[in-house]
């Protein structure tokens, strides 16, 4: 049935842009509503009727997963979840599989938000993953999150010498001091690895020149597509490692699908959404393409 | 209650979606709650964690506390038109201290890094002595240099570009060209990746179409 969906699907997609090349190459206009018809059906078909491809992590990708890996077990991590609802699709697979991983291999791990909305996203990961998979971790042993904490860059800037002066309790307002994970932890710079995902202001880049480089703390970075280009410039001297979008989060969940059996049955919405990406971005160059055809054509008859 | 969640968030993300067909009222009114409960949402959450938590509970420990609430009532006077310039003092507070905060992080991370990690050996790793480094390194090093060297040079406007200074500047033009390309690739797929989130939430949540 999902093979049927998939081939119907495909044969209205790709026939329908056909038709329009045709109409194209005749001089008639494509109406913009049309476009999005082609998208909206580029889209949905794969949700429907699921589409998967196999992927590879990327150097840029498995920096940061062979670091986390390769980390001795009970290790400090850190992990800011810098992000709000419209970023989360792409954004929260990485976080999820980030958290799994780390947890999975051991570390302690911390975590944070500098966005407000981002504390309730960090919530929908410790309910979604950490409680049901890690039921025997105990809060404030294993992992602990200190919440959200307002004032941008100025946070980082505290954090970056001592922590507990922005955050002297977690979110539940226990104190830092009375739990074991902060024991040996006062800084920033104490950490093994600060996670930061996000995108926006501040973000993955605040990061970096607040506490990674003037603390020489590692930094791994997950981030919104859309500014995943002003991060590359910062890999691999200033960043470890990055994931750029659902690509990104879709790379790290098939190495950790390859390299941590438990990983196998869980949800892996990254590689779920690679479907309707790729199908998507195909009907788009397809567009990209009927749109020079006509470009060309019609110059080619103002010419005559 | 759940349920009435349901539907009240399908009935306003097809409401923002409609304006792929034409502006229209359902749009408008979905815009608006948008743009309001945004709004209400900030307001809330910045007067819990800034004014309660930070300044009123925080105040006995640490009276320094006042200087920035004063500085944030003057900033309310610019809604009095006679004595509203006053706000300009807290804004140039602002700018200050941020441009304070950000000039050494900045000039260390930004500059004195990034230009580190633009000067490296052409043949070589750097992490071992003589010609170690592979085909992939040397072609990646090499792209850097042309890359940095004729894309400065494309910017360099003191100059006319003609000649070998005019062709430098025009292959800068290409990489300039491949840096927007890749640019506006993620966030295609970026817009995608939210498409495809509704789109679930739609098919799956909602109408409950996915198994």
């Amino acid at each position: 049935m999902a093979h049927l969906g998939v081939i119907i699907s495909m044969l209205v997609i790709f026939g329908g842009l056909a038709w329009l090349l045709f109409r194209s190459i005749k001089g008639r206009e494509v109406e913009r509503r049309v476009i999005f018809v082609f998208i909206f059906v580029a889209v949905a078909a794969p949700i429907l009727f699921p589409i998967t491809f196999e992927e590879h992590a990327s150097p840029v990708v498995k920096g940061l997963f062979d670091h986390i890996d390769t980390l001795p077990p009970g290790s400090r991590v850190l992990i800011s979840f810098d992000y709000d609802p419209a970023m989360a699709p792409e954004v929260q697979p990485m976080a999820n599989a980030i958290s799994f991983h780390c947890l999975d291999r051991g570390h302690k791990v911390v975590f944070m938000s500098l966005w407000a909305t981002g504390q309730t996203l960090l919530f929908n990961t410790l309910e979604d993953v950490i409680r049901p998979e890690f039921p025997d971790l105990i809060d404030g042993v294993d992992f602990i999150s200190t919440g959200y904490k307002a004032g941008n860059e100025g946070v980082l800037n505290v954090i970056v010498s001592d922590f507990k002066k922005m955050f002297p309790t977690d979110v539940n307002g226990v104190p830092l001091d009375s739990v074991p994970i902060f024991d040996e932890i006062n800084s920033c710079a104490d950490f093994d690895l600060i996670v930061a995902l996000g995108g926006g202001r501040p973000g993955p880049k605040e990061w970096v020149l607040f506490v990674g480089d003037p603390a020489d703390v590692p930094i791994g970075v997950g981030v919104a597509a859309v500014v995943a280009p002003q991060l590359y410039p910062y890999y691999p001297r200033q960043i470890i490692g990055m994931l750029g979008g659902v690509k990104g989060a879709a790379e790290y969940e098939s190495e950790l699908a390859h390299r941590h059996e438990r990983f196998k049955n869980m949800a892996q919405p990254g590689l779920k959404m690679m479907g309707p990406q790729t199908l998507a971005h195909i009907v788009i160059i397809c567009f990209i393409v009927i749109g020079n055809v006509a470009f060309f054509r019609s110059r080619r008859r103002k010419g005559n | 209650m759940e349920h009435f969640a349901l539907w009240l968030s399908a009935f306003l993300t097809l409401g923002i979606l409609s304006f792929l067909y034409k502006d229209n009222p359902w749009y408008k009114l979905s815009e608006a709650i948008f743009v309001g409960i945004s709004a209400g949402f900030w307001v809330v959450t910045l007067f819990w964690d800034n004014l309660v938590g930070k300044f009123w509970d925080g105040w006995q420990d640490e009276p320094m506390l006042f200087v920035g609430a004063a500085l944030g009532f003057l900033m309310l006077l610019r809604l009095v038109p006679k004595i509203g310039w006053i706000s300009r003092w807290p804004l140039a507070f602002i700018v200050g201290a941020t441009s304070g905060l950000w000039l050494m992080n900045y000039l260390a991370s930004n500059i004195m890094v990034q230009v580190m990690a633009t000067i490296q050996p052409l043949f070589s790793t750097g992490y071992a002595s003589g010609f170690d480094a592979g085909w992939g390194a040397i072609i990646s090093s090499l792209v850097i240099v042309v890359g940095t060297f004729t894309g400065l040079v494309y910017f360099f406007f003191s100059k006319e570009h003609k000649g070998a200074f005019g062709g430098a500047a025009r292959v800068g033009i290409f990489f300039i060209m491949i840096t927007f390309g890749a640019s506006f690739g993620y966030t295609v797929m970026s817009r995608m990746s939210l498409l495809i989130g509704r789109m679930d939430f739609l098919l799956g949540d909602w109408l409950g179409m996915i198994g």
